[in-house]
């Protein structure tokens, strides 16, 4: 029930922030310094994201499959893959090595 | 335009003698009401070369509600609550950060802010396609919920006002059908398959967040974040409570914006491109005056 209840929260605080810039006047768009932080924080947050769920088990720091499905989704990057072809290299690299006996 | 419109909204609407006047109040009712729209008739909308560009945006993005659904029902939520967080909180990275924080046993409340702290950069997507479409009344509201990296990457990327405003459009209710219907179809598929960890889906989040981050790596200053970021979040998994990691990385990523003195639109990437801007060229600000 609680889950359901962060759920609608997240709902309508993301609708709130995007409504937020509709109604703020003009000028504040002048502000650089908000521009900037709303940028490094979206890359701060998704780096943080990618590593959690790399390595993160709890609050343990555990090697397994996954360091294989990052390596895989890196190189699927980097041959300009679509976005849903690197997630489906990603699961087929953590699947094959779970196959293969990694933890 | 407005005429064209009206003429295709009130195909078939036939007014008998006695009761024109009635049907001419109401026709005049919906041009005010309407006006906002004037410049989306199916017709112009055909023809327009920012109408199709939003909409191959529109299809690519949506196709990856997919792997949301997918990994969603793998982070422990049921089908429901999946779907009414992509009809709700409608934002990629913030949808991807809510499960994924779930998923790596953090509490709903860590959810909640990453989610929010990634929902900040639409606010002043907000504020610059207030000023570049003048959404009116209403339309707003309806504007505010389509707003993300996708819609407003395509819409900056138009200079005529016209095509800007069918470039907005067409993606953001382009993605927000498709994503919610490949948001269910992936929920579904997830629920199916048993075990996620069998068919690798915690490597597809992985790969999830990476792809996400990637497009915004596109400088020095972007990759260095990311880095100090990343090496942050790993020095404190073990010391804190599961999901405060990413909110410590915001803070760090924060601070940085505040004291650094980088480009101001650093990490405000669309995950799909607009065709044209996808050279690896096209800020928003340079955007501006530029024709594909």
């Amino acid at each position: 029930m609680t889950t359901w209840l962060y759920i609608i929260a997240a709902g309508v605080v993301a609708y709130l922030t995007k409504l937020l810039g509709y109604l703020v006047p003009a000028k504040v768009l002048k502000n650089k310094r908000m521009t900037r932080v709303a940028g490094t924080l979206t890359i701060g947050l998704l780096a943080s994201l990618t590593m959690i769920n790399t390595l993160a088990n709890g609050q343990q720091l555990t090697l397994d499959s996954r360091i294989g499905a990052l390596v895989a989704a890196l190189i699927a990057l980097l041959l300009r893959a679509p976005f849903l072809v690197v997630v489906i290299v990603g699961a087929a690299a953590a699947a094959l090595l779970r196959l293969a006996g990694l933890p | 335009m407005t005429i064209t419109l009206l003429r295709v909204m009130c195909a078939g609407f036939d007014p008998s003698p006695d009761d024109s006047r009635r049907g001419t109040r109401l026709v005049l009712r919906r041009a005010e009401t309407t006006a906002g729209f004037d410049r989306l008739s199916p017709v112009k909308l055909w023809r327009s070369p920012a109408a199709r560009t939003g909409a191959s945006v529109a299809i690519a993005t949506g196709l990856y509600g997919v792997s949301f659904g997918a990994l969603s029902v793998a982070s422990g939520l049921d089908f429901w609550q999946t779907q009414v967080l992509s009809l709700l909180l409608f934002s990629g990275g913030s949808q991807f950060a809510f499960i994924g924080v779930l998923a790596g046993g953090g509490a709903g409340g860590a959810a909640l802010g990453s989610a929010a702290l990634l929902g900040i950069r639409n606010a002043v997507y907000g504020m610059q396609l207030n000023a570049l479409l003048q959404p009116k009344g209403w339309l707003r509201f309806g504007a505010a919920h389509v707003t993300i990296d996708e819609s407003m990457a395509t819409a900056s990327a138009q200079t005529d006002p016209a095509e800007r405003k069918r470039a907005f459009w067409v993606t953001g209710i382009g993605i927000f059908l498709l994503w919610n219907v490949f948001t269910a179809l992936g929920a579904l598929l997830g629920g199916a398959i048993g075990d996620p960890k069998t068919w690798g889906l915690d490597g597809a989040a992985v790969a999830a967040f990476l792809g996400l981050l990637w497009p915004r790596l596109k400088a020095r200053e972007p990759v260095a974040i990311a880095v100090a970021c990343g090496v942050v979040t790993v020095v404190v998994i073990p010391f804190v409570p599961p999901g405060v990691p990413v909110l410590v990385a915001a803070v760090v990523a924060a601070v940085w914006g505040l004291l650094g003195v980088g480009a101001a639109d650093e990490g405000l990437e669309p995950d799909v491109e607009p065709p044209h801007r996808a050279a690896g060229e096209g800020r928003l600000s340079s955007d501006e005056g530029r024709m594909p």
